[in-house]
C-alpha cells in the first residue's frame, strides 16, 4: 500500500521526471501528454531562468495542452515535411533536486540539469539547459501542472528544434 | 574561377524576365559581392530607437559582415559607429547591448572617444607628438555611418556613400512603418520581449521570396493547419477562439484566398502583400481601442489604419513587416546558404495589452525555432538549397503571371498569387548589385 511518505519520497519524484524524459525519447508522445494535468503548460522562456513570466517576455515556446496536442497531432501527420526524415532525441538527466514539497497542496516542484541532443539525418543539435516540473499528485499518480525548461542559451540563434526538450 | 567579380553583365544575366539562374542563391562568389556591394549600397533596417533609451545605451549589430553600435547620444539623437577602435581595431563591446556610460574606453590600450566617436584620449599622448597619426583615419576617432535615416524610430542605415537616397529608395512602401506605428493612439512603439533568432540554412533571397509565396501555404502547412482544423471541430464559425487557433486556423485559407487579397509592387523591390485583407484581418475587434485611434488620428485615419492588415510588407532587402499583429522580421544573410531571421514583437503605446500578446504569439507560434509552422517552411527551404544543385537545369521559375508589359512600370497592383511581388524583388537585386558593382549613384 503506498503510503503519503512513499508518494514524496525523492526517488519516487525524480522517477516521475526521469520517465516523463523517457516518454519522449521513446516517441511515445500520447502519454507524455497524459502526465499533464488539464491546465498544464510546457514552457521554454526566451530568457532562461531569469524569466519572471510567459506574458511580458517573449518564448520559445509556451503551450497549453491544445497546442501540445496541435503539435503532436501534426506529426502523425505524413504531410510533416519537417520530420522527413525523423528527429530522434536523447535527454540525459543530472540527478533532481527536490526544491519545494507541499505535503498539505500534495505537490512537489523539482530541478533537473539535462543535455538534450536532438538528431535529423545527418544533423545534430545539443542543448543543455535545466528543467523544472511543478507536480501535483492526483488520484492518477503524479501529473505535471508545468514542465519549465531554462535553457543555457535560451536567446542564441537556433536551426529548428524539432521535438520537446 | 571567378566568373562575376568585375562582370555586372554577368550579375545582371542572372535575372530573366520570368526566371532567376540558381548560383543567385548557391554562388558564394555571388555572396561576397553582394556583402560588398549590394547590401552596402541599398538601405537596411538596423533597430529601432527604443532599444536604446538612455544616453550611453548602445546595441551590436552586424551588417554586411562589419560590426556596428548603435548608440543613444547625450543630445538624444541615434548614431551607429563602426565597432571598430582606430588604433588597432578592437571592438569597443563585445556584450550585444548595454551602456558605455558617458565615453566608449577600448580595452586593449584603453584610447577613450565620445559618444559619436569622436576621439576623448589615449595613453603615452607625447608618442604621437610629430607623428601622421592626427591627419589619419587612425586619429580621427571611431568612424560614424554618415547615411543613417530614422524614419518613425526605425533606424536604417546605408554603409555605402553612393547609393539612392532614403525617400527615392523606399517610396510608397514606408506607409507600411506608419500602419504600424499608427496602431498606437501616442504614434509610438517600443520593441518589447525579446527576438526570436533563427539559423536557416539557406539563402537570404529564397526566405524573402517566401514571404511573398501566398501558393505554399495550402502545401506546405498542411500538417499543421490540419491538426488544428482537427482540434477545431466542432466549434461554430462564429464562436470566439483561443488566440493561437484565431492565428493558426487562418493558414488553411485556399489559393482563391490567397489570390483575391492582392498585391502591390514599388521600385526597388518592396512590396505590399495583401491589400485588399490578409490572414491577420479576422482578428477579433477591440472597441475601446478603435474608439482610442478615432480619438487620436481622427475617424477617417483610424479606418485607413484598422482597415489595412497586409499579410507582409517587404522593405528590400531586410525587412518585413505585419502592421498586425504588431510583429517584424529581419533578415541578415550570414552566408550563402546560412540567413538569420530574427523576429521582434512591438507594443503599441495606449493600446490594449491584447495587441502585444497577439504580436508575441504570432511570433511564437509562426517564427521560433520551435514553431511547428516554420518547421516545414525551414525544412523546405533548405531542401531547396540542396536541390537546386542538382541536374542541367540553371534556373528557378517566376513566370506565374508573367507580363511582358509589367516591366518598367513601376508601382503596380496585382492579384495575390502573381509571382511578380518576386520577380521585382529580383530586378531590384540584380540592378542594385551590378550598379554597385559599377560605383554608380
Amino acid at each position: 500500500m503506498t503510503t503519503e511518505r512513499d508518494i514524496f519520497d525523492p526517488i519516487v519524484l525524480a522517477d516521475f521526471v526521469a520517465e516523463e524524459a523517457a516518454l519522449l525519447d521513446a516517441g511515445r508522445f500520447d502519454e507524455w501528454l497524459a502526465l499533464y494535468t488539464i491546465e498544464g503548460r510546457y514552457w521554454v522562456p526566451l530568457a532562461g531562468a531569469a524569466q519572471a513570466d510567459p506574458h511580458s517576455h517573449q518564448s520559445l515556446a509556451f503551450e497549453d495542452r491544445l497546442l501540445l496536442q496541435l503539435r503532436i497531432d501534426r506529426m502523425k501527420s505524413p504531410r510533416a515535411h519537417s520530420l522527413r526524415p525523423r528527429s530522434r532525441c536523447q535527454h540525459v538527466l543530472q540527478r533532481s533536486r527536490i526544491d519545494a514539497v507541499d505535503e498539505a497542496g500534495r505537490s512537489a516542484t523539482l530541478s533537473t540539469p539535462f543535455v538534450y541532443i536532438e538528431t535529423r539525418g545527418e544533423l545534430q543539435l545539443t542543448l543543455a539547459g535545466t528543467c523544472r516540473h511543478r507536480l501535483v499528485h492526483t488520484d492518477a499518480g503524479w501529473r505535471m501542472c508545468e514542465k519549465r525548461v531554462d535553457l543555457l542559451d535560451p536567446d542564441r540563434a537556433y536551426p529548428a528544434i524539432q521535438l520537446f526538450i | 574561377m571567378s566568373s562575376y567579380r568585375g562582370n555586372p553583365d554577368a550579375i545582371r544575366a542572372l535575372v530573366q524576365d520570368d526566371r532567376v539562374h540558381r548560383d543567385a542563391y548557391l554562388s558564394d562568389e555571388v555572396f561576397e559581392l553582394e556583402q560588398r556591394h549590394f547590401v552596402t549600397r541599398t538601405w537596411s533596417f538596423l533597430g529601432h530607437t527604443s532599444q536604446v533609451p538612455e544616453a550611453g545605451d548602445y546595441v551590436a549589430v552586424e551588417l554586411a559582415g562589419q560590426p556596428l553600435l548603435m548608440v543613444r547620444q547625450a543630445d538624444g539623437a541615434v548614431r551607429v559607429l563602426h565597432n571598430r577602435c582606430a588604433h588597432k581595431g578592437t571592438q569597443l563591446v563585445t556584450d550585444t547591448a548595454g551602456n558605455a556610460g558617458r565615453f566608449f574606453r577600448c580595452p586593449y590600450h584603453a584610447w577613450t572617444y565620445k559618444l559619436d566617436g569622436a576621439p576623448l584620449a589615449l595613453p603615452l599622448k607625447s608618442g604621437y607628438e610629430g607623428t601622421g597619426l592626427a591627419q589619419c583615419a587612425s586619429g580621427r576617432g571611431l568612424e560614424a555611418l554618415k547615411h543613417v535615416v530614422v524614419y518613425r524610430e526605425f533606424v536604417f542605415v546605408r554603409l555605402a556613400d553612393v547609393g539612392p537616397e532614403f525617400d527615392a529608395y523606399f517610396g510608397g512602401v514606408l506607409a507600411a512603418i506608419d500602419n504600424m506605428v499608427d496602431r498606437s493612439p501616442e504614434g509610438r512603439l517600443t520593441a518589447a520581449g525579446g527576438v526570436l533568432r533563427n539559423i536557416v540554412h539557406c539563402n537570404w533571397k529564397m526566405y524573402l521570396e517566401n514571404i511573398n509565396d501566398t501558393v505554399h501555404p495550402v502545401s506546405t502547412h498542411e500538417s499543421a493547419v490540419q491538426a488544428a482544423q482537427g482540434l477545431w471541430q466542432g466549434h461554430a464559425a462564429d464562436e470566439p477562439k483561443p488566440m493561437a487557433m484565431e492565428q493558426i486556423l487562418p493558414f488553411g485559407a485556399g489559393y482563391d484566398f490567397f489570390d483575391r487579397m492582392g498585391g502591390r509592387v514599388y521600385p526597388n523591390g518592396h512590396s505590399v502583400l495583401g491589400i485588399h485583407f490578409s490572414i491577420h484581418s479576422g482578428y477579433a475587434q477591440l472597441p475601446e481601442y478603435e474608439q482610442a485611434l478615432r480619438d487620436a488620428h481622427g475617424a477617417e485615419r483610424a479606418q485607413q489604419i484598422l482597415e489595412r492588415s497586409a499579410q507582409n510588407a517587404v522593405l528590400f532587402p531586410s525587412l518585413a513587416v505585419k502592421g498586425s499583429p504588431q510583429a517584424i522580421r529581419v533578415i541578415r544573410p550570414l552566408a550563402a546558404d546560412r540567413t538569420l531571421i530574427e523576429a521582434w514583437s512591438f507594443r503599441a503605446e495606449g493600446a490594449p495589452e491584447l495587441l502585444f500578446e497577439r504580436a508575441q504569439s504570432y511570433n511564437r507560434l509562426v517564427f521560433s525555432p520551435m514553431s511547428v509552422v516554420a518547421h516545414d517552411d525551414v525544412h523546405l527551404f533548405e531542401s531547396i538549397q540542396r536541390g537546386l544543385r542538382s541536374g542541367a537545369n540553371d534556373w528557378v521559375s517566376l513566370h506565374r503571371g508573367f507580363d511582358a508589359a509589367e516591366l518598367g512600370r513601376g508601382t503596380a497592383e496585382t492579384n495575390g498569387t502573381n509571382e511578380l511581388l518576386m520577380r521585382n524583388q529580383f530586378r531590384a537585386w540584380a540592378q542594385h548589385l551590378a550598379a554597385g558593382m559599377e560605383g554608380a549613384p
